[in-house]
């Protein structure tokens, strides 16, 4: 980048507003996936303005940008592959707005995902996408990744809760998307932008649809000798048309690393458990516990324990939510995937991961949200041997094409990004991934933000790459 | 048209069949759009088919428009004249049924009722309780983004669409999204095509996630002097723990238009508030518990299962029914913040009133008012009056911050006007995504706003 460039950044956002230096930039080279990539630069706006101003001096000098929150996306989201500026919202973070007649919140990208929970839990509100990485992650990274997590089994993912968007777009026009009353009129400008991975704006206000909290919640986990049994009860759970609020499931692996983390009172000499949250009227819980405790028991498991208050059901939680920290402290690296199949392929789907570990005596452990059918398998590998780095890599790939064999897709919540473009074309044909560039083009005609992301580049499809130095990964959604 | 007329026919018919080529002139009149209508009607039978008529289209500079069961031709659709109606209906299969993973697969010229039929047999439903729903096709409710009471609880297409297929204005057949509940492997174009009336392209599969069946149903009807009044029920509702099916509120016309006298606590002469839930009995006993007290001093009457069913298939065809009321319905659909309905029912009242125009009013509880302006005459002074009415309207919804559109109006009137007025700054953005999705100007549906 030229230093020209720089001093105009600095001039514009102050010395505190851009980071430069090598070892400054360390930190932004890594999100939560196993990609690395070093920006050029770091910038630190503080308003739409600013980014308004960011984008004209990239624009002039064809520099990329890229958007990035709390930097936990799991795909690489976030990361300047082909360098250029990264744009971090982490000075953006105010909640402008909470209109709690109307259950609807104004915010900045930078604002963080639990943070805006708590703000409104006072007024009996919650924003509803809870990923496992809530506590860090911000709000314009939810939308960018179109984020889930477990209690979006219910109540849907990031997308089903924004109603508007300010954008800012690579021609520094600002344009308003949606509206705070729902249908805004013509064609869903808003509903393509959530999820298009930072390549198509820098979204600058969020409105949000809040969500009432529950007047009851009852926690249940159920523990398994098998996990044909566990994967069976999602399968039946779903069959009986019961929605519970969230539908969990970690096998015996997860739960010895999650006990010995987070001592929850998980059983270790469990196959499974699963943790499942029904929530709504008293009534309606009442009766959705005792038919899901009867499905489980039916499927043979070992026990069905209801947390007895909120203290036992966030020490539940906070086991299942610290699943990939458990496993970060039990080997060197891991690799997380995102896979998702229709739910009634979960038994076979588990079966045929047990066989690609022993295939590449890789160990596997499970965790995931099983009412929905995304599957997060945890392949364990040292990152010092190549040979087990590669296995980990042909590994997933095979999980991810039985995903796809099955009628599922290749992430569920985590996203492209530089991580599975390359398995696109396994899911696109060429016309699909030709209109969604298009559409791209629309709004980033020259390519300018977040590139080399979602689409595949110059690499075959199926073609092992081997990524120069492999970290340790975080936490899953 | 480049080619001569028969010589298009010839062309199409080697494509679908010389009998799918209908140009009787008396069939073409039934697919009349505004105030255009198609010299030709063509009646594909599958994707590859549509992909060939399309590139044809695109080839011979023709254009055309996709319908389904001809439900909604009547709605204020931004269309210029075009050379063929492509009736989907042939396409009308279910591709897959996977009912214990609650997904479903369609093609687009399915009716909805056979629809039902289908998800009823292994207890489960979709919820677009539509307008036309006995007559309109699945395609055509999606195509043009028909909204649902049911939205209350189960949201719309936008939430429970997993994907689609569709053929483009180039003549591609592509895909988005897929057919599992989660999914965010590329951009999500289906959502594109909700609500766009075929202006990008041709639908021809998509994937849904289906719902269990509720259990029983009932339903509560409340009246009061005041659209302040029940919309202040509304609110109460909303912010306590019920989930109900739907919160709809009706003016005193709209009772009657919708319900006459079959529903005594409401054939008072005033506003009435039908809110609907499901559950067990335990649970139904609850929310009759929960409503009186919410009701407060209003009059409130249980209405059981099937009553509160036809209560609400009759506010489902609200549309329908104020189309019929008059020969020169016009209906306006504004949305705003749920807070705001009672003082924009209270200022559409008033605009009406000072123009001495007869109005009905129905408004779903988070925030969508379906506004039926209702006039008694056809001649040029009435039309100016509901001209200037709709103009005060379209200023207090969008100066407000409210959306404002006009799905229904007669075909000979122009409510153009309200394009062009808008202060929105997407529509441009809107118009390169028609030139991506439709380059060749095939759809003869633009997406300017309706």
């Amino acid at each position: 980048m030229k230093t020209k460039s720089l001093r105009e950044l600095t001039d514009l956002l102050g010395k505190e507003g851009v980071l430069y230096q090598p070892e400054d930039l360390l930190l932004y080279e890594y999100d939560g996936s196993v990609e690395r990539a070093r920006p050029d630069c770091v910038v630190f706006p503080r308003s739409t303005d600013d980014v308004v101003r960011i984008v004209r001096l990239a624009k002039q000098d064809r520099v990329a940008l890229v958007g990035r929150g709390a930097g936990t996306g799991l795909s690489g989201g976030a990361l300047a592959r082909e360098g250029g500026i990264v744009v971090s919202f982490a000075r953006m973070n105010r909640i402008l707005e909470i209109d709690v007649e109307n259950q609807r919140a104004r915010v900045e990208p930078g604002v963080v995902n639990a943070d805006l929970s708590l703000s409104v839990a006072d007024s009996g509100l919650h924003f509803a996408p809870d990923p496992s990485s809530q506590k860090a992650c911000t709000i314009g990274g939810n939308v960018a990744e179109n984020s889930g997590g477990p209690h979006t089994l219910a109540y849907g993912v990031t997308t089903n809760h924004v109603l508007g968007l300010q954008v800012v777009l690579p021609s520094s026009e600002i344009l308003q998307l949606g509206s705070a009353p729902v249908d805004p009129p013509g064609l869903d400008l808003t509903g393509v932008f959530v999820g298009s991975e930072g390549t198509f704006g820098l979204v600058t206000e969020i409105t949000l649809r809040l969500t009432p909290l529950p007047e009851a919640v009852s926690t249940l986990l159920a523990v398994y000798d098998s996990v044909d049994d566990a994967t069976e009860t999602v399968a039946e759970i779903t069959s009986c048309g019961i929605t519970p609020a969230a539908c969990e499931m970690m096998d015996g692996w997860t739960l010895r690393a999650v006990e010995d983390y987070v001592h929850a009172g998980f059983p270790v000499d469990a196959a499974a458990v699963l943790l499942i949250d029904v929530d709504g009227l008293r009534e309606v819980v009442e009766e959705e516990a005792q038919a899901v405790a009867d499905l489980c028991a039916a499927h043979q498991a070992r026990s069905v324990r209801l947390a007895r208050d909120a203290s036992e059901r966030d020490l539940l939680w906070k086991g299942r939510k610290n699943a990939f920290g458990a496993a970060g402290r039990v080997s060197p690296s891991y690799y997380t995937q995102d896979g998702v199949i229709p739910r009634t392929k979960l038994p076979a789907t588990l079966r045929r991961i047990e066989e690609i570990g022993r295939k590449y005596k890789l160990a596997i452990g499970n965790v995931f949200h099983a009412g929905d059918g995304n599957l997060h398998p945890i392949i364990l590998f040292d990152q010092r041997d190549n040979q087990q780095f590669r296995d980990a890599v042909r590994a997933a790939d095979e999980i991810i094409e039985f995903c796809i064999a099955a009628g599922g897709s290749i992430t569920g919540e985590h996203g492209v990004g530089m991580e599975k473009d390359r398995l696109m074309p396994l899911l696109f044909s060429e016309a699909d991934l030709d209109l969604m560039k298009r559409v791209r083009g629309v709004f980033n005609p020259d390519n300018l933000l977040n590139p080399g992301k979602i689409f595949p580049t110059s690499k075959g499809c199926g073609e092992i790459y081997v990524r120069a130095q492999p970290i340790l990964a975080r936490p899953s959604g | 048209m480049i080619m001569a007329a028969t010589a298009v026919s010839e062309s199409l018919g080697s494509i679908i069949g010389p009998e799918n080529v209908i140009t009787d002139t008396e069939w073409l009149r039934a697919y009349r759009l505004r105030t255009s209508t198609p010299k030709l009607v063509l009646r594909p039978g599958s994707e590859r088919e549509i992909v060939e008529i399309v590139r044809f289209a695109a080839a011979e500079k023709l254009s055309l428009v996709p319908a389904g069961a001809r439900s909604k031709l009547a709605m204020n659709i931004p269309v210029h004249a075009h050379d063929i109606a492509l009736d989907m209906t042939r396409l009308d299969r279910v591709v897959a049924y996977d009912a214990d993973d609650l997904t479903l697969s369609v093609q687009p010229g399915l009716p909805l009722s056979r629809l039902a039929g289908i998800l009823g047999e292994r207890g489960q439903f979709l919820p677009l309780a539509v307008a036309f729903e006995n007559r309109a096709s699945v395609g055509g409710t999606i195509a043009s983004g028909m909204d649902s009471p049911l939205r209350q609880l189960y949201g719309t297409a936008r939430d429970y669409v997993l994907g689609m297929e569709f053929v483009t204005g180039d003549g591609q057949l592509v895909k988005s999204g897929g057919r599992v509940v989660k999914n965010v492997s590329g951009y999500d174009l289906h959502k594109l095509m909700i609500g766009s009336f075929g202006s990008l392209g041709v639908i021809t599969r998509i994937n849904f996630r289906t719902f269990p069946a509720t259990g029983s149903m009932r339903g509560f009807v409340s009246s009061a002097h005041s659209a302040l009044e029940v919309a202040g029920m509304r609110q109460r509702i909303a912010q306590s723990p019920l989930r109900p099916l739907t919160i709809e509120m009706a003016d005193p016309t709209a009772v009657e238009l919708l319900w006459g006298n079959t529903i005594r606590s409401a054939a008072n002469g005033n506003w009435a508030l039908l809110v609907t839930f499901a559950g067990s009995e335990k649970v139904l006993g609850r929310y009759e518990r929960e409503v009186r007290h919410l009701a407060g001093s209003h009059e409130m009457e249980l209405l059981d299962e099937k009553k509160a069913a036809a209560a609400l298939s009759r506010v489902r065809e609200f549309a329908p029914l104020a189309l019929e009321s008059s020969a020169q319905t016009v209906i306006v659909k504004m949305s705003v913040l749920p807070s705001r309905l009672a003082p924009q029912l209270d200022e559409a009242a008033r605009v009406c009133q000072g123009y001495e125009l007869r109005w009905a009013a129905l408004a779903r509880g988070i925030g969508v008012i379906y506004f039926a302006l209702l006039p008694s005459a056809q001649d040029e002074e009435t039309r100016d009056r509901v001209n200037r009415a709709l103009c005060e309207l379209f200023e207090a919804t969008e100066g407000r911050g409210g959306n404002f559109t006009v799905p229904w109006c007669p075909e000979e009137w122009n409510a153009d006007v309200f394009r062009r007025k808008t202060t929105r700054n997407d529509l441009e953005q809107m118009r390169k995504i028609k030139r991506v999705f439709d380059p060749n100007g095939v759809f003869a549906c633009g997406v300017d706003i309706p």
